[in-house]
């Protein structure tokens, strides 16, 4: 049977369901007893095994059976999430998603996933490394030289030969506190705290995060990198109180390798009691955690379903173009139509037309918010981005979204996904300080981290904005100094919001940044020029000990907002519906005038009133004629102005186009719209009349 | 010998200039014109045409001469220059000829009202016919714009 047919149907549901695969693995970390959400990944990643099986992709199909049976496990309570399989099945959904990628582009969607699939089926088996079982044996195991108390990944054990090439001592402590210590957990952390400041701890077991909630026992064993010898770190430790025993034991390379082979073999064999023995520890808290879990079901539920895979096609954008221009010219003629009919005075002719324009009406609409794509779905992938981000710098970050279904036109999303990459991972790297720093200066140990996206005026912004260090603008004019961007002379000229924005000037980012200006500059020039061409622009705000905020202005070209329409003489405007906090009427006897400005009085307190066919030069209104006038009431941040208008039309989806090229910029007007009769009626921008 | 070029030929008045026909898009009729307020008194406004917004600008008022009603011969020429869209009302288009460069002149100073700058050159057709080619860079030149407006303001 020929499968190319179905190809792109089948990219299209893998991308789908690896997507809510990985929205579901973020909730479950977050919330690891509730086995509901374990079943909704079970079922997507079944889905995609069934898929891709029939597709004939074998290793696709042969991972997602490994997850698949790491997940049933779980589902049946017979193995509890922890890191170490949350991790593996992270990797596993990358790997996944690489695979998918491979296919899209002509591939076989082949992969070596060996490592990943061998490591799911240890998990399987039970072999959760350093699994719970183990920890009551910490205390009691002698730290003896190459003795593989910690199992440490591939990636950490490079970390530790690297760093005794390079003369570092690794050392293998085992730290017991008293077992009439009250609180643990801030020993544990003390102890934590001093090692940092002369070294960095590579892995413990338990994990800082299980230490922090107390669960381990009286001791716990790191591997730790320092300059410092054994001894003295022996020392240092015990210096602190309520700490019954340390030791500490350098290794050498020797040591380091033969532990590396152990650890091979040692996930091999390990016990098989251990996942056992968890879950029946595991049993009788679980009983009400279920129940709690499934009272959360009841919120939870409708949110899932909201990421359930869509029903999609792909459509060349070209053709969206053709026709939506072709779609324009059959509105003309509709027109024309509606005028003959009306010549003609033929009812059924009359009837027929009112009816072709109910429909092309609909047609309108939809043809319109063809192109508009929700910021979603470049926004979907930050939270997983982050959270590795964030994990691999040790660091504890919240990503807040907000405004995901704000529309943007697809070329702008498609470009747009980039540059918000750079500017988030610049945010959690450089942003957000470590847990250390935070804690130091006095905040809590979680960083946050804002994505915002909202219309306002004839434009879409995108926010990042982090509550870190912030940047200090000294620091910015002397590198900028030093790079020769600026002059000495210059840079006195700079205030501290100019001198930011040097950060985007090219030149600025080189490595050397990084360690002088708090990491910021790494190739912000490349953002912003991106940013440019796409017709926008960004600036950063910052609060030195508070946080950066970086925003991202993007045109609303062939976005579509709603408006309300009003009547000015001859003449149609569309004011942006955004704005509006209020339409009226006022008597002319209620316009005041105040400093020889007319003031109405609205919601107790007096407002401007300005007149718009004044302002736009109207030729064939003036509202003063008239008893009674409509107003508008607009706003920008918290001040108002009313707009008087003749009469208002209505409220209606439009789309917002430039007003061309050669047009230089109209104050009040933002841009044009074509109504449903193939007029341009011109938006007005609120912005102009609040200054 | 140089090429034979293609002219697009339309009237000011008594007047008859010409367009490459490869920078015209398309001639429309009198079509409504969406007025731009606040911008100069030779824009006209915008047009819709076929579903792309467009600016219109009269060229009698863009070369200063007296703006005339507009008739059934009345045309909107779309021209794109530099990726600029922008139309030409012109009192009447109805003709399209072929040019060779070497009758085409360099203008003398002044040809009917129009400063020289706005000019390509002057072409002569058959005995009596005058042709005068468009320099639409110039005519689009904005920053002059600017330049003129300060004048006036």
């Amino acid at each position: 049977m020929d499968m190319n047919q179905y190809l792109s149907m089948f990219i299209d549901e893998s991308n789908d369901h690896l997507q809510s695969l990985n929205e579901s693995m973020m909730g479950l970390e977050a919330n690891p007893e509730d086995i509901s959400i374990v079943q909704v990944i079970f079922r997507s990643a079944h889905t995609l095994k069934g898929m891709a099986a029939t597709m004939g992709f074998e290793d696709l199909a042969s991972l997602t059976h490994q997850m698949e049976n790491v997940l049933d496990l779980v589902r049946n309570n017979k193995l509890r999430m922890q890191d170490f399989i949350f991790d593996t099945l992270f990797k596993s959904l990358d790997a996944l998603e690489s695979m998918v990628e491979d296919i899209t582009g002509g591939g076989e969607g082949k992969a070596d996933v060996t490592a990943i699939v061998s490591s799911l089926q240890a998990i399987v088996r039970g072999e959760v490394p350093a699994a719970a079982g183990a920890a009551a044996e910490v205390t009691a195991a002698a730290a003896t030289t190459g003795d593989a108390q910690i199992s440490l990944d591939e990636f950490q054990y490079s970390v530790l030969e690297q760093s005794l090439q390079e003369g570092h001592q690794v050392l293998y402590v085992d730290v017991a506190i008293r077992k009439d210590c009250q609180l643990k957990a801030v020993r544990a952390y003390m102890v934590f705290d001093l090692l940092e400041r002369s070294g960095e701890v590579v892995k413990s077991f338990p994990s800082v995060q299980d230490i922090e909630q107390e669960k381990f026992d009286y001791g716990f064993s790191l591997y730790y990198i320092t300059q410092k010898d054994a001894s003295e770190i022996q020392r240092m430790i015990l210096n602190l109180s309520e700490i019954d025993k340390v030791t500490a034991v350098a290794l050498d390379q020797e040591s380091l390798s033969q532990m590396a082979q152990e650890m091979s073999a040692a996930t091999a064999e390990a016990s098989p009691a251990a996942p056992v023995q968890e879950s029946s520890a595991s049993a009788p808290a679980k009983a009400p955690a279920a129940s709690a879990a499934k009272e959360e079901n009841g919120k939870s539920a409708p949110v899932r379903t909201g990421g359930a895979p869509s029903r999609t096609i792909r459509v060349d954008i070209e053709r969206l173009d053709v026709l939506m221009n072709l779609f324009s010219e059959l509105l003309i003629d509709r027109v024309r139509l509606e005028q003959l009919a009306s010549e003609v005075q033929n009812g059924d002719l009359t009837e027929t037309v009112e009816h072709m324009g109910r429909v092309s009406g609909d047609l309108q609409n939809i043809v319109m918010k063809l192109r508009m794509v929700p910021v979603d779905t470049v926004f979907n992938r930050f939270p997983r981005m982050v959270r590795d981000l964030a994990k691999s710098l040790d660091k504890k970050i919240d990503l807040v979204v907000t405004g995901a279904e704000t529309e943007l036109d697809r070329t702008v999303i498609d470009e747009i996904g980039d540059p918000l990459v750079h500017l988030l991972r610049n945010a959690v790297d450089h942003g957000v300080e470590s847990i250390q720093d935070r804690l130091a200066s006095g905040k809590s140990d979680t960083g946050t981290v804002n994505l915002r996206a909202f219309h306002s005026g004839n434009h879409v912004f995108i926010e990042i904005e982090d509550d870190g260090a912030g940047i200090k603008p000294q620091k910015i004019l002397q590198s900028a100094i030093k790079k020769g961007i600026i002059t000495q002379e210059q840079a006195a000229s700079y205030s501290d919001d100019e001198a930011i924005q040097l950060l985007f000037a090219p030149g600025f980012s080189t490595a050397e940044v990084i360690s002088d200006v708090s990491g910021r500059g790494v190739g912000l020039d490349v953002v912003k020029s991106k940013i440019t061409s796409l017709g926008g622009n960004v600036v950063v705000y910052s609060t030195p000990g508070k946080g950066t905020n970086f925003s991202v202005q993007l045109p609303l070209t062939l976005s579509i907002i709603a408006a309300m329409l009003v009547k000015i003489g001859s003449e149609k405007y569309a004011i942006p519906l955004s704005s509006i906090v209020e339409t009226g009427i006022v008597k002319n006897t209620q316009i005041r005038t105040i400093h020889g400005n007319r003031m109405i009085e609205f919601r107790n307190s007096h407002i401007p009133l300005l007149s718009l066919s004044k302002f736009y030069a109207v030729p064939d209104f003036d509202e003063s004629t008239e008893e009674e006038t409509e107003i508008v009431v607009v706003r920008k941040g918290e001040r108002l102005v009313a707009l008087a208008v003749q009469d208002f039309i209505g409220q209606n989806e439009i789309v917002i186009k430039n007003l061309g090229k050669y047009l230089p910029e109209v104050q009040g007007i933002s841009g044009a719209t074509i109504l449903g009769d193939g007029q341009v009626a011109l938006i007005i921008d609120p912005n102009a009349f609040i200054k | 010998m140089a090429d034979d070029i293609k002219v697009i030929v339309f009237k000011l008045g008594s007047e008859e200039y010409g367009i490459e026909v490869e920078k015209v898009q398309t001639i429309e009729r009198m079509m409504p014109i969406t007025r731009v307020p606040k911008t100069y008194s030779f824009i006209k406004g915008v047009i819709n045409l076929r579903g792309v917004v467009i600016p219109v600008i009269d060229l009698r008022g863009r070369f200063g001469i007296q703006e005339a009603e507009h008739t059934d011969q009345t045309r909107i020429i779309i021209v794109n220059v530099n990726e600029m869209e922008v139309g030409f009302i012109v009192d009447s288009a109805n003709d399209v000829i072929d040019l060779n460069r070497d009758s085409i002149d360099t203008p003398p100073d002044v040809v009917g009202g129009i400063k020289a700058k706005y000019l390509d050159g002057v072409a002569k057709i058959g005995e009596d016919r005058l042709l005068i080619m468009l320099n639409l860079t110039e005519v689009l030149n904005k920053s002059e714009i600017v330049q003129l407006e300060s004048l006036e303001g």
